[in-house]
């Protein structure tokens, strides 16, 4: 086998491929299993190109009775399995396993119903968010977690990463906007967690499905609360001399009690690199922008409105717009929504950080990072969820380069320890996948670990689904570790190194 | 104020010491959900002066206290900086405590509009079953690393462990808040305040009681009063302590001895078609009701209507006060207890008899 991107400890499955594709075959059409190399070669990787992987085989069942005998015979073989969804993940959370099946839900592609009365959706897991909200909109409704790659993820794949959006502080990430799935169990089980009532008896399970990342069952049928369209919506875009400025100003309108819609920073390399793609007119001297969209209802955004020009003003904004018409809006917006496809035009290959800090720190952080930059000799372009805190930075390589992708994702590592220094966390939405699980180590402590571990048991007893995302062994945080250490002392000094 | 105290060391040392002697606990706030729930026996394990609030920035709308603060203490902290904690956490009698509410997982009449306990929170430290403290989740809005500890612990109710300490999520306080009351049934009141609140009305409280509607509007000053002259009725002259009283169950509805019900439906349900005095919260969707309909009837019932049923207060001391799961389910939760109490310790039947 050639070397993998998973580690040995990962690859100790003892697979039968023989009787694996003899009971596969019997229970999936045969264009629903894909053998050969050229059919699995576009599964390979997810939205992180950089890490790819060929399955044994890709299953692409239609039904859940076929989900439900897949999971079956790879539990009884015990086979591997990773589910995947658009695979646009950015954390490698999709990537395959090289032992195992990649159980596409690619044909689970229906809206079963859209209610209006109850305000609700039941859709399938690959089923693609803007989808969801095309649909809904006849209603005059609308599906509130906006991921920038809404146009094509899959809600199945958004639930697996309790994915964001630019929408999140206001109404929330898709944990808030769920009210129950449906996922089939390794142990073949057809369950639903959650309900249509605003809450369910027992544990809320279904909190602990979101977000999971394929590690405890496969999603098969997602209910998401639908929100009436605001009836009014106003974007305002900002310049500013500072970084330091806008990210005051943030902080000045929370405190004036009012919650944007969404509210975006960029700063001056990613705002040239979006103008040069999309001419939204972009200030493109300006040191940092914000983009603020009120929502609400006509009195409400009109009183805030007045307030937010008022304070963008205050904390020096020295160019305030405010979109005139639809046409306009969607320019002010549509160089945020395209800031990663505009960075990847300036530079061969880019790669997208994403970690959250307390809004507070913004300015430390940032110059952090400037000094990360000039150490590893990367580029860095900035975009932020600025009302949240969550960070984007995008570091600029070339992966033609010999050494600049390590280099690069070193200098990644290094951002999102940053992040858990001032507070925060190594991942805002995107997930930790295989990208981010040595960072874990950093985040969490060995009880909280364990603790993951035999949360995972209690769903998938054999460690089936996804193994080597999500959450590290603490053998491999003794081996990070033993690279990794703060203020002298080895993160986790009780466990045995090799 | 209570003293900004950190007993979490003693804590612990009180959980190992259990798991060692193989003790059952049983796990104290404030007391004032001491009527919530199947009867635990087991050694107490109090979060009384284990106190204070830890960290709280009102422009990063996060505040972190320990799990025995008052409930009252941080209403009155954030209160003062025009804060909220928006899922309305009930009070009770007035002991309740942040552990507590988060514990019991109970929201206040605007869940419907503003969330509930398990959207609020950010973060907690929790003690679990191996005498592990350990934190999970975080003080930042967007954090998705690692399993949703802190989300699946809201509403356990103490069986997975003890909440030695919270990080919620708070909001600004509404600049302007009415209340208006007027003549419906419930089934035409749930329908128009769907309507309002389609329309772009700051609804933030609807409830419905012998044919009166209950309706609380919370916005800017100017919405407010918009959507006030839009919908008419009489407006409530105090408000505040109405819902106040709903929240913590003071109202005269409340005042009785007999089994109170908590009935939670999907929307537009319909008619429960049962007998019994009864109250809608939530627009609709949260029913408290006094019946004499049997038990299991009434849970029959409420899960052909897609919700479930709750014996809230007043129920004997064995009785089933929480909905039965589905098997599969009820495996699960039960492999959860097991994965964050393997010894089975933490206030042991209090939700169902076997977790």
């Amino acid at each position: 086998m050639a070397a993998s991107v998973y580690r040995s400890e990962d690859l100790t499955f003892t697979v039968d491929v023989e009787a694996l594709l003899q009971r596969l075959g019997n229970a999936l059409e045969p264009d629903s299993l894909l053998v050969d190399e050229e059919s699995k070669r576009p599964f390979e990787c997810d939205g992180l190109s950089a890490y790819r992987e060929l399955p044994l085989v890709v299953a692409l069942p239609e039904t859940v009775e076929q989900v439900q005998t897949v999971l079956t015979i790879c539990r009884d073989l015990g086979v591997p399995v990773v589910a995947r969804g658009a695979g646009t993940s950015l954390s490698a959370g999709a990537l395959p396993h090289p032992q195992g099946v990649l159980l596409s839900m690619a044909k689970f592609n229906r809206i079963v119903e859209v209610d209006n009365a109850r305000r609700i959706a039941r859709v399938q897991p690959g089923v693609r968010n803007l989808a969801i909200s095309e649909a809904a909109a006849p209603h005059g409704l609308y599906y509130a977690p906006d991921p920038s790659s809404q146009i094509t993820c899959s809600i199945g794949g958004n639930v697996a990463e309790n994915a964001g959006g630019v929408h999140c502080l206001k109404y929330g990430l898709t944990v808030h906007n769920v009210l129950s799935v449906t996922i089939v169990t390794m142990d073949g089980d057809v369950v639903t967690l959650g309900s249509e009532a605003l809450d369910s008896p027992g544990y809320d399970l279904l909190a602990g499905v979101t977000g999971s990342e394929g590690m405890l069952g496969v999603l098969v049928e997602i209910t998401v609360k639908l929100l009436p369209q605001p009836p009014v919506k106003e974007v305002l875009l900002a310049a500013f001399p500072t970084v330091d400025s806008a990210g005051h100003a943030v902080a000045g309108i929370i405190a004036e009690g009012i919650i944007p819609g969404g509210l975006e920073m960029m700063d001056n390399p990613a705002i040239r690199a979006a103008e040069d793609f999309v001419h939204a007119d972009y200030p493109v001297n300006a040191a940092a922008i914000l983009i603020c969209e009120l929502d609400g209802n006509t009195e409400e955004v009109g009183d805030q409105l007045n307030k937010v020009r008022g304070l963008l003003e205050q904390y020096g904004a020295n160019d305030i717009r405010v979109a005139a018409n639809a046409d306009e809006k969607a320019r002010f917006w549509a160089g945020r929504k395209a800031a990663f496809p505009a960075v990847g035009r300036i530079s061969p290959d880019y790669y997208c950080i994403d970690g959250t800090i307390p809004r507070k720190r913004l300015a430390e952080v940032l110059r952090r990072m400037e000094e990360l930059s000039e150490e590893y000799k990367l580029r860095i372009a900035n975009v932020f969820h600025a009302g949240d805190g969550n960070l984007h930075p995008l570091v600029l390589y070339d992966g033609n380069v010999p050494g600049e992708f390590d280099r690069t994702e070193q200098l990644g590592g290094k951002i999102l320890e940053l992040c858990v220094e001032v507070g925060g966390t190594v991942t805002g939405e995107h997930g930790v996948g295989m990208e981010k699980i040595n960072q874990m180590c950093v985040q969490f402590e060995k009880g909280a670990l364990e603790q993951f571990h035999a949360m995972k048991a209690a769903f998938d007893p054999a460690g089936l689904l996804n193994p080597g995302k999500a959450v590290p062994t603490l053998h491999r945080c003794a081996e990070f570790g033993a690279m990794h250490v703060h203020g002298g002392k080895l993160p986790h000094p009780d466990i045995p190194r090799f | 104020m209570s003293d900004n105290q950190d007993r979490s060391t003693e804590l612990v040392e009180q959980v190992r010491a259990a798991l060692a002697a193989g003790t059952r606990l049983a796990i104290q706030g404030g007391g004032s959900k001491s009527f919530y729930g199947r009867a635990v026996e087991g050694e107490p394990v109090t979060l009384q002066g284990h106190t204070g609030i830890v960290n709280y920035e009102p422009t990063e709308l996060v505040l972190t206290a320990r799990a025995g603060t008052p409930l009252r203490e941080v209403e009155s902290v954030l209160t003062d900086e025009g804060q909220m904690m928006p899922f309305d956490p009930p009070d009770f009698d007035g002991n309740a405590t942040v552990g507590g509410a988060f514990a019991a997982g109970l929201s206040g009449p605007a869940r419907p509009w503003h969330g509930s306990a398990r959207d609020l929170i950010l973060g907690m430290r929790l003690i679990n079953g191996r005498g592990e403290h350990n934190r999970y989740g975080g003080e930042v809005m967007k954090n998705v690393a690692g399993y949703d500890v802190s989300r699946v612990v809201t509403g356990s109710l103490g069986t997975l462990g003890v909440i030695t300490e919270i990080s919620m999520k708070v909001l600004p306080r509404p600049e302007a808040e009415c209340t208006l009351v007027l003549e419906q049934d419930p089934t035409a009141a749930t329908l128009a305040v769907e309507n309002w609140f389609r329309e772009g009305m700051p609804v933030t409280g609807a409830a419905m009681h012998e044919g009166r509607l209950h309706l609380r509007l919370a916005g800017s000053a100017s919405a407010v009063r918009v959507a006030r002259e839009r919908i008419g009725g009489e407006k409530l002259s105090d408000g505040s302590a109405w819902w106040q009283g709903l929240r913590d169950q003071t109202l005269p509805f409340f005042a009785s001895d007999l089994p109170l019900w908590r009935i939670s439906l999907p929307p537009s349900a319909g008619n429960l078609d049962l007998d019994g005095d009864r109250l809608f919260d939530w627009n609709g969707q949260l029913r408290w009701l006094y019946t004499a309909t049997p038990a299991a009837e009434l849970r029959e019932r409420a899960s052909s209507l897609g919700g479930h049923a709750t014996l809230f207060r007043g129920g004997a001391p064995d009785a089933a006060v929480f909905h039965p799961l589905t098997p599969g389910v009820h495996t699960l939760n039960q492999r959860l207890k097991q994965a964050f109490d393997p010894d089975g310790i933490f206030n042991r039947g209090r939700m169902y008899a076997d977790i």
